[in-house]
């Protein structure tokens, strides 16, 4: 215990090699407490949070991809890995299943799975690993550096810590899954969906909302260029 | 030295089963105390170590592709008027196979490694999505299967458990891209 590890109110920023973002905790403390929908999901528009701004490996493609591909898209945002058994399959999960009940709607979604452990995540199995839970679900990897400005821009938090021979491996990441309409702001924070009780109509219903918002393909093409 | 009495043999070489080397009234004893012994273990069948008083209930694995870990998932029962301490598990089906518990702090998830967990006298404890879980480190299964997962106690006590393997929709079942048949996807690992 001790090492990097630091305390900040109820909560504790985890970081050994790679940092999350400062101020995460307090981040989503707000986030508990700033405007709920009936469905728990926070509204951030008033956050002024950045456009959805990155670049990294796409696991469909093994192509660089960027924010820009995603433009015309409602994109959701996930930091996890694939060797976590538990809270990253429920989560992943419970996304599947909002896609279904979105129906038709979906095509309109994608949902971006970024890893926080890119040693162990290779390409192809990110490929199978997402594509199992929806095709709409894809898996991106990035550098050390892609990861860190991704997750400093929304307050995301992650880290690993190699194991030593006192400790195993240890990844943690971020519950949260943030959604951005089709021109890239974003919208919704989803605090978790590692829940076995998923308030999954309440979910589709906000996301539906944000796709039927009026914000076109045109706009969001140009909301990219503000 | 008188040499040792010829018993007759089967013809799988066994002694016939109403022959044995032991005098009549010892094994007259031999069965009198051979069935007290069953009769004992029939009227208190969880008194000995043999029998441990922990039923598993509900067990299953999301099994997704063989490069990552699987989950395990189980209710623990036990009948008795004594806490039962698990202490581990091991499989054939997972290489290593070890206790774990998701932990939140701050909106941020962590696996943290259990040790021991204490099932109550009369009580239940459940490994549940996002709580308690058993990592399968190299899940070797297929969906559909039942594997045998043996639990291991402080008492030393061993129980083994069939655990049903479904995929990523696990028992729900209502995925929406058939997990529960397996993946659809074509491309090669």
């Amino acid at each position: 215990m001790g090492k990097d590890r630091q305390s900040g109110h109820s909560c504790r920023i985890v970081g050994r090699r790679r940092l999350m973002a400062s101020g995460a905790c307090s981040f989503l403390l707000v986030a508990l407490t700033a405007r709920a929908n009936p469905s728990g999901n926070v509204n951030v528009e008033s956050w002024h949070l950045p456009r959805l701004a990155f670049t990294m490996t796409g696991a469909d493609t093994g192509q660089m991809v960027t924010a820009h591909d995603f433009l015309g898209k409602l994109v959701l945002l996930y930091f996890g890995y694939t060797h976590c058994p538990d809270v990253c399959p429920l989560t992943l999960h419970n996304v599947a299943q909002i896609l279904q009940r979105l129906g038709e709607n979906a095509e309109g979604v994608r949902v971006l799975f970024v890893t926080v452990d890119p040693n162990r995540d290779t390409l192809p199995v990110l490929r199978r690993y997402t594509h199992l839970f929806a095709p709409e679900i894809v898996g991106l990897r990035g550098t050390a550096d892609q990861l860190a400005a991704l997750a400093r821009a929304y307050h995301l938090g992650y880290s690993v810590t190699p194991a030593t021979a006192s400790h195993p491996y240890e990844v943690t990441h971020s519950s949260a899954v943030y959604v951005f309409d089709k021109t890239g702001r974003a919208r919704l924070l989803i605090p978790s969906l590692a829940s076995t009780t998923p308030d999954i109509a309440g979910t589709a219903s906000d996301l539906e909302h944000i796709l039927h918002s009026g914000t076109g393909g045109l706009l969001a093409r140009l909301g990219q260029l503000l | 030295m008188p040499d040792a009495p010829i018993l007759p043999r089967t013809t799988s070489g066994r002694l016939p089963a109403c022959q044995s080397c032991i005098p009549r009234r010892r094994r007259c004893a031999v069965t009198v105390l051979a069935a007290l012994a069953l009769g004992s273990s029939l009227i208190l069948p969880r008194a000995g170590r043999a029998d441990p008083p922990v039923t598993v209930l509900n067990s299953w694995f999301r099994y997704i592709i063989p490069q990552v870990p699987a989950g395990g998932y189980m209710t623990l029962k036990n009948t008795s008027s004594q806490p039962m301490v698990l202490t581990g598990a091991s499989s054939a089906a997972c290489g290593m196979l070890t206790l774990h518990r998701t932990e939140t702090s701050g909106g941020v998830d962590r696996m943290v490694p259990v040790a021991a967990v204490t099932v109550p006298a009369h009580g239940t404890f459940r490994f549940v999505e996002g709580g308690y879980h058993m990592m399968c480190m190299n899940p070797v299964m297929h969906i559909g299967q039942t594997v045998t997962v043996t639990l291991t106690f402080a008492d030393g006590s061993r129980v083994p458990a069939p655990f049903v393997v479904y995929g990523v929709s696990g028992p729900s079942g209502s995925a929406p891209n058939g997990a529960a048949t397996g993946t659809k996807m074509k491309m090669p690992m």
